[in-house]
């Protein structure tokens, strides 16, 4: 693994606790690895499941859910849901070979903004100790197979229609 | 008299089942025998590639294609008949989504070679031959399409112009698609030529659906026997109707078995198996983690449950730690 | 991309903050870089975009340019994206057509990497293009604001709200729990610096409250629950039967006399247990309403059923009710103040100090109490074993700045002990002590105070105080008890022996503060007092629009500052009902009826009833007067056919595409 790895996290915070513990954090001028990329949802409820994948899908490295502590949510009850589903994605992610550390959901509210630097900081680490997950690479290597054929196919095609070409003159 | 419009059907990692399903059209079948001709269809009739090959670039109107693509040769024939042809309908699950066959998807090649020849305990194969794609007997050499890594959903070898879903596609959908084709009344390239409402919409359970139904554990078809007019999930069986596209008539449901997602996701899902994911869990009944969790270990396969037709066309395709 | 058949143009401005982002940030190849994305047609920096002028360059720039998206990356857009939706606005454009980017919070204050953090402003403006070229025009829905106010509480806080409320024309319902309003201060004996009496100035304003046509006074009530939005919010108020009808008692205290009790028998809670009251009672003179209460636990009516209720014989208004039963009052306000107050540390917590092991040490409330001359020994200094101090140690700090219990400095205390420190003295004629970490006495005339207590001679001696115990060592310290401290200023550890111990104990979230912010849907922070909008922009806000704070139900805070924050609060209230109406962010969610196929997956997942089942058509609906924008709905549409304005699929799907796409 190269020392220089940077791991890249989408992060989907809510509007009303963590995305606000994250405005803390600066305000406080806590310092936290910049790896983050934060996506503002209203609430953690929003945060669908398919946006965790196509993270992952298109080359994040990790994925934070961030959400109002339990009986806190600024909407009732958005982060229950957020909960349950990411309880059953993190099995799916598992299956499909995602180390299940790289997803992971915490509730930090307004007022931890520590919280937030401590749980970024210390996910960036978990993730250097793994290879970069890198998906948009794997896809074009599993696709190597198809596109070998392709510019085979490609190539023959070319050929036969100069020699069209050719014969014609 | 004019030539009549040519059609190709063909088929590649599938069961037949869509063969079949032509076949379903029953007397309709002659008027659409009678509409065009049928140039190259191996299932039913003898023709070589080489015929095909010698057709000139777009000489048929429409092929049908069916089956995930899995081999070497597969892909040859898709992009051979991409060329030929004006349209490519991919035919059935397998061919839109990667259907069951991209199940397979959770292996490695390898994994699979390794247990279809060796391991499985129907199999004897002392020796322990697998297949290769080369072979040299009595100095000849003999070759065999190679089993690739991944399967693929055939818009991820060849352009695709219309998609046919289902496993099979419905006889009615099929009638309605050649109609449209042979009229000229296409919808725009990329379409999926069934309803863009789930399956919900058709359902004769729907009525049955109380509006407050939460999930305390989830159950399995062969683990009760299900009530024939009470929607599925009000009894606790997993159902991918709300997120699977409507068209089949609601056929399953009809046979009393819960839909299992086979014409895939409506245009506005990215990944099926996300979609009803968050849906189910949305619903499960408890606060607590331990107990979601509980209630949630009643689903023991959520891949093989939410993406049985759709693993290849998902956002993550294939297990993402094999090579 | 095409904007209603027009091409889209985005203006993109990277704000310099000062140096607050340009310390950190290169804006300059910021603004490079955004310069090179697709349909940016423009990108400049300034050096404060929030400004006039910076506001005022994108509005000639939407006229000169044509640019019909705008992007601008500084702060967090929960300070200024309504400052440039305006600008927009002015401008011309909708104010939807607004992306900002967070580079300041999220970005230059939070990293020290000047290139890490560059790259990432560059994600973040690639992204927020890729997204606003998805936003569409939005309107805010305008709802009418119901014309009254639920003030919580019945403190000096809730009074005082209530009363800037009522005076302005606006109906108020002010819900106290206990039989009286009041609040901690109508306990209190004098009010530091000032030394005035603290009935004297308070039950003038209880007795306002009482009589004023405005002001529905429930005591003995609680809110149980809450529902709605700003503007609109429906309460239902629990209202616990006192067994006396309010309307008929005139307080006469006839009832007490001819209780089967002959003497008062049961702790007095009003007096913090130092004195007795009956089982029906009124916790003190003044209280309000005047009205007398039955406690069930205490009275033999309630506990036997065998008492000859001389009580109700008595009374000729016919006002004992003992069939009264709990009632629910269901309202309906604009607005809700909170000013639930607090509780005061619990002593036993920390037993090296003695309380509740040893008779002679108090609390400050008790304390208080003691010198009230309407107080349980009528102003008189007794300790629990009948001495009269000649010496006492008032403990500063008890369950304040201290990480074993509560971190937070409780801000009054050292006032309020110098106060003690001068009754008690003046009570007593004894020697007092402080023992104290740091004198905190910022204030109006606090330090003046503290000089003056000086003079007086009291002993300051600096040092947390180690413990309190009953160990002597010569005969005339027999029957004391002694203050184990370092004083830190001579640097030795002394042995004071006292007669009496007083604990300035410090101040929490009052019991029930959870259940109260979770009913209105209000944050707290970590020590659990509510959280205000913005600590220093928005002290009286909270992050539910329409529910304002006041007092020390958001933090310890004395009786000037609670006055002030009430007033604040009743203004914010007064001006929101002035206004009569409220406009709501347009981020709700609707359901295209052609995709939805009806499978009320998502009904019983909004937590506000707004998603029925349409019986005519067979599909759900959403009310967009309920909705209240979370989006949970929309994540577990399984067919994707709910949307939410600002929030759409393709809208977060660009983001996350975009903020990854960078190799």
């Amino acid at each position: 693994m190269s020392e220089t790895y940077e791991p890249k996290i989408v992060a989907f915070f809510c509007n009303w606790c963590t995305y606000a513990a994250a405005d803390l954090a600066g305000v406080s001028r806590m310092k936290y690895a910049p790896n983050l990329r934060t996506i503002r949802v209203m609430c953690s409820g929003r945060v669908d499941p398919q946006f965790v994948l196509e993270a992952f899908a298109r080359g994040a490295d990790g994925v934070l859910i961030g959400g109002c502590h339990p009986g806190d949510c600024h909407y009732i009850s958005g982060n229950y849901k957020c909960l349950r589903r990411f309880k059953l994605l993190k099995r799916v992610v598992e299956q499909m070979g995602i180390e299940p550390d790289r997803l992971r959901l915490e509730w930090i509210s307004a007022s931890e903004g520590d919280k937030l630097r401590q749980v970024v900081n210390e996910f960036v680490a978990k993730l250097r100790e793994l290879p970069p997950l890198n998906l948009p690479q794997r896809f074009v290597e599993w696709d190597k197979e198809v596109a070998e054929l392709h510019n085979m196919v490609a190539a023959a095609e070319e050929q036969q229609k100069s020699e069209e070409v050719t014969s014609h003159a | 008299m004019p030539e009549k419009p040519k059609i190709a059907f063909y088929w590649c990692a599938s069961c037949g089942g869509c063969e079949e399903s032509v076949v379903d059209l029953a007397e309709s079948i002659l008027d659409v025998a009678g509409a065009v001709d049928i140039v190259f269809w191996p299932v039913a009739m003898d023709f070589k590639v080489s015929d095909v090959e010698a057709m000139p670039d777009q000489s048929i109107l429409a092929t049908m294609i069916n089956g995930a693509i899995r081999t070497s040769e597969q892909e040859e024939m898709a992009r051979l008949l991409r060329r030929k042809s004006q349209y490519i309908i991919a035919y059935g699950s397998c061919a839109h989504l990667g259907g069951i066959p991209a199940l397979a998807n959770q292996f490695s090649r390898e994994q699979i070679l390794e247990y279809v020849y060796k391991q499985a305990p129907s199999v004897t194969n002392p020796e322990g031959v697998t297949p290769q794609p080369r072979f040299s007997d009595n100095g000849h050499e003999v070759t065999l399409p190679e089993f690739r890594n991944v399967v693929r959903a055939l818009d991820q070898v060849i352009e695709v112009d219309y998609y046919l879903p289902g496993c099979a596609p419905s006889p009615k959908l099929l009638a309605q698609a050649v109609g449209a084709l042979l009229k000229g009344e296409l919808p725009p390239k990329g379409s999926v030529l069934a309803p863009d409402v789930a399956l919900c919409d058709e359902c004769p359970r729907k009525e049955s659906k109380p509006t407050e139904v939460s999930f305390k554990e989830f159950k399995r078809p062969h683990e009760v026997i299900a009530d024939p007019n009470l929607c599925f999930l009000a009894q606790g069986l997993i159902c991918m109707g709300p997120a699977t596209r409507s068209g089949c008539g609601a056929a399953c449901i009809t046979g009393n078995m819960p839909c299992t997602g086979c014409y895939g996701p409506p245009s506005r899902v990215r990944d099926q198996g996300a979609k009803i994911l968050s849906s189910l869990c949305a619903n499960v009944a408890a606060e607590d983690e331990a107990e979601i969790e509980k209630i949630l270990s009643t689903i023991p396969d959520p891949v093989g449950t939410f993406y049985r037709y759709s693993l290849a066309r998902s956002l993550l395709r294939r297990r993402v730690d094999l090579k | 991309m095409e904007n209603n058949g027009k091409e889209v143009r985005i203006g993109v401005y990277i704000c310099h903050c000062g140096l607050n982002i340009a310390g950190t940030i290169d804006v300059k190849a910021v603004c490079d870089y955004a310069q090179t994305l697709p349909h940016v047609a423009l990108a400049r920096t300034y050096k404060y975009m929030c400004s006039d002028p910076g506001q005022e360059m994108i509005i000639a720039d939407i006229a000169e340019h044509g640019l019909n998206r705008i992007v601008v990356a500084a702060c967090s857009p929960n300070l200024h994206e309504a400052t440039f939706r305006g600008a927009l606005q002015r401008a011309g454009l909708n104010p939807y057509y607004f992306q900002m980017v967070n580079i300041r919070e999220h970005g230059s204050w939070v990293h020290e990497d000047r290139k890490a953090a560059t790259e990432k402003a560059k994600d973040q403006v690639r992204a927020a293009v890729a997204r606003v070229q998805y936003h569409k025009p939005l309107e805010r829905k305008r709802f009418a604001v119901d014309q009254s106010v639920l003030v919580v509480g019945g403190g000096i806080a809730g009074i005082t709200a209530a009363l800037e409320i009522a005076n302005s024309g606006k109906h108020v319902y002010l819900v106290e729990r206990e039989p009286s309003i009041g609040g901690h201060m109508a306990k209190y004996d004098k009010t530091f610096p000032t030394l005035d009496c603290a009935a004297c100035i308070l039950t003038p304003k209880m007795s306002e409250v009482r009589e004023h046509p405005n002001i529905t006074l429930w005591t003995y009530s609680e809110v149980q629950e809450v529902a709605g939005h700003v503007g609109k919010f429906q309460v239902k108020v629990r209202r616990k039967p006192r067994y006396i009808d309010e309307e008929l008692c005139v307080g006469c205290m006839e009832c007490v006399s001819a209780c089967v009790y002959k003497e008062p028998k049961f702790e007095d809670e009003f007096n913090e247990g130092l004195g007795k009251r009956k089982p029906i009672f009124m916790p003190f003179p003044q209280a309000v309403p005047p009205v007398v209460t039955i406690d069930p636990e205490t009275c033999l009516k309630f506990k036997t059923g065998k008492c000859k209720s001389p009580c109700a014989t008595v009374c000729d208004r016919k006002a004992v009710d003992f069939s009264q039963t709990e009632r629910i009052e269901e309202i309906e306000v604009g607005a809700v103040i909170i000013a639930t107050g607090f509780k005061t540390f619990d002593a036993t917590r920390l037993p090296l100090y003695g309380y509740g092991i040893y008779a002679n040490v108090y609390t400050s409330l008790e304390v208080e109490r003691l010198v009230n001359s309407s107080g349980p020994t009528g102003g008189e200094i007794v300790c629990r074993n009948g001495r009269k101090p000649k010496s006492i140690g008032i403990i500063h700090c008890v369950g304040s700045r201290d990480k074993k219990t509560n971190r937070w400095c409780s801000r009054v205390c050292c006032m309020y002990s110098l106060k003690l420190a001068h009754l008690l003295r003046e009570h007593t004629g004894a020697d007092v002590y402080q023992f104290y970490i740091d004198m905190r006495c910022p204030g109006k005339g606090y330090d003046e105070f503290y000089e003056r207590l000086l003079d007086e001679g009291i002993q300051m001696i600096r040092g947390r105080a180690a413990e309190v115990t009953d160990w002597t060592m010569t005969p005339e310290e027999e029957g004391k008890l002694v203050i184990r401290v370092e004083d830190t200023l001579s640097a030795y550890v002394r042995r004071i022996p006292v007669d009496m111990v007083v604990l300035s104990v410090g101040l929490e979230p009052a019991a029930g503060a959870d259940e109260v912010r979770r009913m209105f849907n209000i944050s707290c922070s970590k020590e659990g007092f509510f959280l205000e909008k913005h600590p220093k922009l928005a002290p009286v806000e909270t992050a539910t629009a329409g529910v304002f704070i006041a007092g020390c139900c958001q933090g310890p805070k004395d009786i000037p500052d609670t006055v002030a924050q009430a007033g604040a609060a009743a203004a914010h209230a007064i001006a929101l009902l002035d206004k009569g109406f409220v406009e709501i962010e347009p981020n709700t969610a609707y359901i295209n009826p052609d995709h939805c196929s009806g499978c009320k997956s998502c009904i019983p997942l909004c937590p506000y009833h707004a998603i029925s089942f349409d019986e005519q058509l067979k599909k759900a609906r959403i009310d967009e007067a309920l909705c209240a924008g979370c989006g949970t709905c929309v994540a577990a549409c399984p067919s994707g056919s709910i949307i939410q304005n600002l929030f759409e699929d393709d809208q977060i799907f660009s983001e996350i595409d975009e903020v990854l796409s960078h190799v």
